[in-house]
């Protein structure tokens, strides 16, 4: 390791400043005790669902399409969620499937 | 005694939306404290970083950080990139986090992927205190990654058993609470504007830039949407 200890925690300092300024900024920029714009009200309303969409895509950044499983499992993994979703709509058995299915793909069918 | 059985009632309402994350983090946790330990640092490490930034992913590159030469404002401007994300988990709960008090400060800090998920989608039963069911959503959270990392930690080593692919309950969550809200809301365009132009964007920027351009695209053209989303809405 080449960092001294004082150089370790400011760099780990580093890190949780710029994760809390992106997690504060917002609540900073638009206290609570001042009326929000009406455009920011409008992008806290129809945000939600573009985010989540980003979040489920953004479980996907490190699978390339060109090289290894090719993103099959992930394809499968996903499908199988959304289908047992579909289905018996409960939480944990999408979750729980999707994911089991996802496991085996991975250890077994893709391990040789 | 009306504050306690108001906070406990919050708890065991929060408690089974986290059980999901419980599996995920701490074996994700426990994945983070076995690379750090395999990167030669103690248990010390993961263990303050897990409780102190806890973003999952930021943590794995924050163990980069301390390997490379001392850079804290590249550290500092790699970590406002990678967490730009956060932004709109922000501007989603400007909302949902009014009024409660003085956990609002830990519910911001404590903001991760997880929390804003279950925090923005669910509907708290109407006899739970808002403001302690999501203090305990995040709550939970921060222990299940803290203690996982702990454990993987101090017993990195140890840790023997085929777990490739635990990581995947991550994803498979946010699908199904990506699910819940599409059958909730009546107008699809923000979560198809959401998936879609991340998708362009991944395969335009690919996995380590994509984020900030996604959301400016996002942005851009939710901003074009609100005429016409506002006027449906009037409509209906």
């Amino acid at each position: 390791m080449t960092m001294s200890i004082a150089q370790q925690v400011i760099t780990i300092a580093m890190v949780v400043l710029g994760t809390m300024l992106t997690r504060f900024l917002p609540f900073i920029i638009f206290p609570s005790n001042k009326p929000t714009p009406k455009y920011v009200q409008y992008l806290g309303k129809v945000l939600p669902s573009a985010v989540l969409g980003l979040l489920i895509i953004y479980c996907f950044k490190d699978v390339s399409l060109l090289s290894g499983s090719r993103g099959v499992p992930e394809f499968i993994g996903v499908a199988v969620v959304a289908l047992l979703h579909l289905w018996k709509r409960k939480m944990f058995l999408s979750i729980a499937g999707g994911t089991i299915v996802y496991m085996m793909l991975v250890q077994l069918v893709l391990s040789s | 005694m009306k504050t306690k059985s108001e906070k406990w009632e919050a708890c065991r309402a929060a408690f089974p939306y986290t059980v999901p994350i419980l599996t995920g983090f701490v074996f994700l946790g426990i994945a983070y404290g076995i690379y750090m330990h395999s990167l030669g640092f103690s248990a010390i490490y993961p263990i303050l970083m897990s409780f102190t930034i806890f973003a999952g992913s930021m943590e794995f590159v924050a163990a980069n950080f301390l390997l490379a030469p001392f850079h804290p404002v590249n550290a500092l401007v790699l970590t406002l990139m990678v967490n730009a994300r956060h932004l709109f988990y922000g501007i989603s709960m400007l909302d949902m986090y009014k009024g409660v008090g003085k956990k609002k400060f830990y519910l911001i800090y404590g903001l991760c992927d997880e929390s804003f998920s279950i925090n923005c989608t669910v509907d708290i039963p109407k006899n739970v205190d808002k403001g302690w069911f999501m203090f305990f959503v995040t709550l939970f959270n921060h222990l299940y990654w803290g203690i996982g990392a702990t454990i993987g930690g101090i017993f990195g080593s140890l840790v023997q058993f085929n777990t490739e692919g635990l990581e995947f309950v991550m994803t498979s969550l946010f699908v199904v609470i990506f699910m819940e809200q599409w059958m909730k809301e009546k107008k699809h365009h923000s979560a198809l504007v959401g998936l879609g132009l991340s998708t362009v964007s991944l395969i335009i920027f690919g996995g380590s830039h994509f984020i900030i351009p996604a959301m400016l695209m996002i942005l851009t053209v939710l901003t074009f949407l609100r005429k016409p989303l506002e006027k449906v809405e009037v409509a209906a």
